[in-house]
């Protein structure tokens, strides 16, 4: 697969016949933590350090339906819109409750979404969610539909005892895309950069995914991110110090502080969209939850970039403008550090019950 | 299999919608379509905001069939705040003792499964202590 089709970056980046933005945004993380130190605990001794301080665990009556539909709920509020306007529910996730049967369904009807909506599930590893945004993006940016929801949710699964298992959390985020003029925050441009990479996956019907030795950092993680983002920044012709923030996917503490390093962003541009030391890797609502955490502080006129990443592999970069809508609409929902903060430790056989790793047969 | 029984109540089940009497206002769930104060006819949908509060509760240790996974679990009468009363289960009390009198809200979680792991999941609405009491 060739990676560029011209010289000219402008002519890549994704943009709409109609300015559109973000009018709504909703986040939701589970209240259950496992210290990182508690698995090394049960499965090294201690000998292993953990990437992250703790992880998000849904509850035994969670999953990637009830989480979307608390945080789809969040962002209605905020959107201050009746959910019969909607014209399209995705949900993009790597753990649908069913193999078939729509997720998006059930949270459409949940929220009070009308039958004249587009729902199918999304599945792209970690991009699922942002991908979904792409499309919605579309959907209203070319006039088909005036408001479409974009869920990016996860309840990960990390093999016991698997390198993963430290950062495997629960959680996400839903945008509801709409006209610009109604938006919390303009969206400018998005760009996507994708190639056949065999990082990560999961076989069908197997309960665990399995990742591709040492294809995790530079083929995968840090060629698409990079990619992704440094045609949109020369596409746009801005440079990092252009953006107040800056949020990528998040499998651990280390890989985006990196990523930003190398692209130019400063440790103190992706502190507050940086997540992972505190609720660990919530998969395809990764940078979406970060995206979140930025919305509930930024200010009118900050610009920030935002890359996803999902294995497989792809990035979706987005340039961002917060708008004056933000401060009013922000205090309509529960923000994401007040999510973080309401936090329910718990030791690792509850964790192996709530995930449902204890079998009973 | 109790299929068709899940998908004719998840309406008020997924979002607590219930109706108001367009003659006496009262609000009314679950759903009847006759007004049990004024027995006027009453089909308007009317959704609760889902806010209320514990009216009672017990801790179930010794489940019915089908949620013996969630066992032990708290079983609330919960006032809401347009007046209906509704049980449910309470869900994400974390470390807090449950009191009678304490603000929950409603939150949209899996109930159960329909029979063995080949059912169909069933969603539905429990109460949790309200976040921003």
């Amino acid at each position: 697969m060739t990676t560029e089709t011209t010289n000219d970056p402008s002519k890549l980046l994704l943009k709409t016949d109609r300015k559109i933005g973000i009018i709504g945004y909703g986040a939701y993380v589970p209240r259950y933590r496992i210290p990182g130190e508690d698995i090394s605990m049960v499965w090294t001794g201690h000998k292993t350090g953990s990437p992250v301080k703790e992880k998000s665990v849904a509850g035994i009556d969670e999953d990637v339906i009830t989480m979307s539909i608390e945080a789809a709920r969040n962002a209605i509020a905020r959107a201050g819109i009746d959910p019969c306007e909607l014209r399209a529910v995705w949900v993009g996730s790597e753990s649908h409750p069913y193999a078939v049967k729509p997720s998006g369904t059930v949270v459409a009807e949940a929220i009070g979404a009308s039958a004249s909506i587009q729902s199918g599930d999304w599945e792209f590893a970690c991009k699922a969610g942002t991908e979904a945004m792409v499309a919605a993006i579309a959907l209203t940016g070319s006039g088909m539909g005036r408001y479409a929801m974009a869920i990016g949710m996860d309840t990960a699964q990390g093999k016991p005892a698997d390198a993963l298992e430290y950062t495997a959390a629960s959680g996400g985020a839903a945008f509801i895309i709409g006209p610009a003029e109604e938006a919390v925050v303009e969206i400018e441009a998005s760009y996507s950069f994708v190639s056949d990479t065999p990082d990560f996956w999961r076989r069908a019907e197997m309960k665990y995914p399995e990742h591709g030795q040492r294809f995790t950092g530079e083929p995968a993680y840090f060629k698409h991110i990079e990619g992704a983002a440094r045609i949109m920044l020369d596409g746009m012709k801005r440079s990092p110090s252009d953006y107040t923030y800056g949020v990528f996917h998040q499998p651990n503490p280390k890989f985006p502080q990196r990523v930003a390093a190398t692209l130019g962003f400063t440790p103190e541009q992706i502190k507050d969209g940086l997540l992972s030391p505190d609720i660990g890797n919530t998969y395809a609502g990764s940078a979406m939850i970060g995206l979140t955490a930025i919305l509930d502080i930024a200010k009118p006129g900050d610009r920030i970039l935002m890359v996803s990443y999902g294995s497989g592999a792809g990035s979706d970069a987005f340039s961002l403008v917060v708008t004056d809508k933000i401060a009013a609409r922000r205090e309509l929902a529960t923000s994401t550090a007040e999510y973080i903060a309401r936090r329910t430790q718990i030791d690792y056989g509850t964790y192996l019950r709530y995930r449902g790793n204890i079998s009973m047969e | 299999m109790e299929v068709p029984r899940h998908w004719r109540l998840k309406q008020q089940r997924y979002a607590l919608v219930g109706e108001v009497c367009p003659h006496c206002d009262s609000k009314i769930f679950p759903p009847r379509d006759v007004c049990p104060y004024c027995g006027e006819e009453a089909k308007t949908q009317y959704t609760m905001s889902g806010k209320g509060k514990v009216y009672s509760y017990t801790i179930m240790r010794d489940a019915p069939a089908g949620y013996e996974e969630n066992i032990p679990y708290t079983v609330a009468v919960v006032a809401l705040e347009e007046g209906p009363m509704v049980t449910a289960q309470l869900t994400d009390l974390g470390d807090k003792p449950v009191e009678i009198g304490m603000p929950v809200e409603m939150v949209t979680r899996r109930i159960r499964q329909d029979g063995d792991k080949h059912g169909m999941l069933v969603y539905g609405y429990k109460f949790r202590p309200a976040v921003r009491a």
